[in-house]
């Protein structure tokens, strides 16, 4: 190291050292970041057991340095719960996908978060498929093409794409609940926010905690890492708003 | 183990079941109400809590299963009770805890099927138990107790053996066993050793992260699982339990498992009282299957008949197990109907009388 070096940046201690699997422009690996340094900031590694589940971050344990078990598809809300009910001692944590969460396992969230949890859940919204090569999603976007509905989805056939956060954010047992994106520096400084409030609500027993982050997947996006960062400005954000829809931290104060 | 404190209790089949399972020590149960077993889920809502547990009245079976995994993955002694429809949904996450050797304890007080059948006893679940049932190459632990005692005791074992082979269990009662009421003498294990710190998932303070996963990509990483796997399927065998009655001089064999096999007791002992050569052999685990045992008998020259409630099953593993020296024949009670011992007195003396 040259004298003048300062450090300014370094990878958080709850990150594995290792070259990373997601393609390029993935953004799965910024929102690990950012659940590995929360959780090393609130000092909770040694005390966690994470849950994996399925779709391109089923490999979640390769990049954390914490207890982990793999749960079926969609099933981490019910696995997390048998964990945290088991073991009310220890912090517990899922990081789903949108075909994982919205779509099959949309029982276990739901009821989960109904019935206050003390577990946290990170949500990567990608409008996509992405591990089975890009079919459609519950998060579609009107108009998206995907390898299953390649005219692009159509509200009259498909529905319309759901906005979890906001459905989450009506449960009884919710007590934060936020959409973030990490598509510039601004919004990761917000993720990591609401990232920490809702590790914080489990920590206060204060109930079911929820993060929705917008997230790039440019691989089934057929688009450059620039152009999907784009995408998520431009088309998704307007659709899915960012922001803070529930947090009973504020509404104690 | 020893026996302390006995109480004596009155109590359905079901009943027996939860007071074992609190015996045994379970501290987790997640379910989800279906006839004939709400009893079980209902005995847990009130005890478990007092007892210091967890009691979840899950969304569906499907999740109740999932919780049971998650419970499992953390070294504590957990169950879930279903009857066949619900223990279908359960199929999911009981192939993933074979696959990611976890221990738990699962009840299938099954009934009448296929699709939603009815409501009455049944043992149409024996492939489903003993054949994996769940997707990929597994076995369960599958124990079928034949009364409301065996049924208290059996389970109390059932959670020693799931955390031995860090495996699945599966209790197979049925309509018959869940509802029906017997006194129990109660009593509780001294302790026990679940030797769950060496893989647990409790935080990873003072040692490497722990991963406890069914997905193997690497290659040859799969096989050499599934050899795991099999090998601990092997070693199971040595905890094949059967009753045997009347079968020393008997020139014909009837084989019967649960619920049947106490029925056709009954008639067995009827006919013996009037001269007829005729015994039980009743499978207590029905995986590992007593196949040498039957094997002994079949080459004394004994002739067989299978009686299952169900359409011809556990039939298959019987013959397997006698082919080198004979067969066996089949009777089938209809799924759903509630046999008595005389029903079973033509089809006995049909084939004691032939041949
Ligand atoms: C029961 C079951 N059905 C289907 C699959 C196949 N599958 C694997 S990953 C996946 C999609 C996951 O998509 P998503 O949750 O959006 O995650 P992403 O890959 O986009 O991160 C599916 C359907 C499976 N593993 N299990
Ligand atoms: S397919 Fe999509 S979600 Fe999966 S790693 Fe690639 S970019 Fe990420």
């Amino acid at each position: 190291m040259q004298p003048q070096e300062k450090l300014v940046f370094k990878p958080s201690e709850v990150l594995v050292d290792r070259p990373t699997h997601y393609c390029p422009g993935c953004q799965h690996g910024t929102a690990h970041r950012i659940v590995a340094e929360c959780l090393e900031e609130l000092g909770l590694a040694e005390n966690a057991v994470c849950i994996g589940s399925i779709g391109c971050s089923v490999f979640i344990y390769n990049y954390l340095k914490v207890d982990a078990v793999e749960a079926p598809h969609g099933r981490a809300p019910a696995v997390a719960t048998g964990a945290k009910r088991a073991r009310p001692d220890k912090f517990v944590f899922a990081y789903q996908g949108d075909g994982d969460l919205a779509s099959i396992g949309l029982a276990e969230i739901m009821h989960a978060a109904n019935r206050g949890e003390r577990i946290s859940i990170i949500f990567v919204n990608n409008t996509v498929y992405g591990m089975t090569g890009g079919q459609m999603a519950p998060t579609t976007m009107i108009g998206q093409a995907t390898t299953t509905c390649p005219a692009g989805r159509c509200e009259d056939k498909e529905g319309m794409p759901m906005k979890m956060a906001e459905i989450i954010s009506q449960l009884g047992g919710t007590a934060y609940c936020a959409r973030v994106a990490v598509n510039n520096v601004g919004n990761i400084a917000k993720a990591k926010k609401a990232v920490k409030k809702a590790f914080e609500v489990q920590l206060n027993g204060q109930g079911f905690g929820f993060v929705e982050f917008l997230a790039t997947c440019p691989t089934n996006w057929k688009m450059t890492p620039i152009d999907a960062n784009k995408r998520i400005e431009e088309e998704m954000i307007p659709y899915f708003p960012l922001g803070v829809f529930k947090d009973r931290t504020a509404e104690e104060e | 183990m020893t026996k302390t404190a006995p109480e004596r209790i009155f109590v359905k089949g079901n009943e027996a079941v939860a007071h074992g399972a609190l015996a045994a020590g379970c501290r987790c149960f997640f379910g989800y109400p279906i006839t004939p077993q709400n009893e079980i889920p209902e005995f847990m809502s009130k005890a478990l809590p007092e007892a210091g547990g967890e009691f979840v009245q899950a969304e569906s079976e499907v999740a109740a299963a999932n919780m049971l995994l998650g419970a499992a993955a953390c070294g504590i002694r957990a169950m879930t009770s279903s009857s066949s429809p619900g223990i279908s949904l359960k199929q999911e996450a009981i192939s993933y805890m074979a696959g990611s050797q976890l221990p738990a304890v699962l009840v299938n007080m099954s009934r009448g099927g296929p699709g939603l059948g009815d409501i009455g006893p049944s043992q149409g679940d024996y492939y489903q138990s003993t054949r994996g049932g769940g997707h990929g190459d597994y076995r369960l632990l599958v124990i079928a107790p034949a009364t409301c005692q065996e049924a208290y005791d059996l389970i109390i074992e059932a959670f020693d053996l799931a955390f031995k082979y860090k495996n699945p269990v599966m209790i197979l009662g049925d309509a018959i066993l869940g509802q029906m009421k017997e006194p129990v003498t109660c009593w509780k294990p001294e302790g026990h050793n679940d030797h769950a710190e060496s893989w647990q998932l409790d935080g990873c303070k003072g040692r490497d992260p722990r991963l406890i996963k069914s997905l193997f990509l690497e290659e040859g990483a799969l096989a050499e699982h599934n050899l795991v796997l099999q090998a601990k399927y092997e070693a199971m065998k040595a905890e094949v339990r059967y009753e045997t009655f009347e079968c020393d001089d008997a020139e014909l064999v009837v084989v019967a498992f649960g619920s049947i096999g106490r029925i056709v007791k009954s008639t067995v002992r009827s006919l013996r009282a009037r001269g007829h050569k005729v015994g039980l052999f009743r499978p207590i685990t029905l995986y590992p299957f007593p196949s040498e045992a039957l094997a002994e008998l079949a080459a004394q020259g004994k002739r067989f008949l299978t009686i299952e409630h169900n359409l011809g099953q556990m039939v298959d593993d019987v013959r397997l197990a006698v082919r080198k020296h004979g067969d066996s024949d089949f009777h089938a009670q209809m799924p759903g109907t509630l046999p008595n011992p005389d029903d079973f007195e033509k089809p006995i003396l049909e084939r004691l009388g032939g041949k």
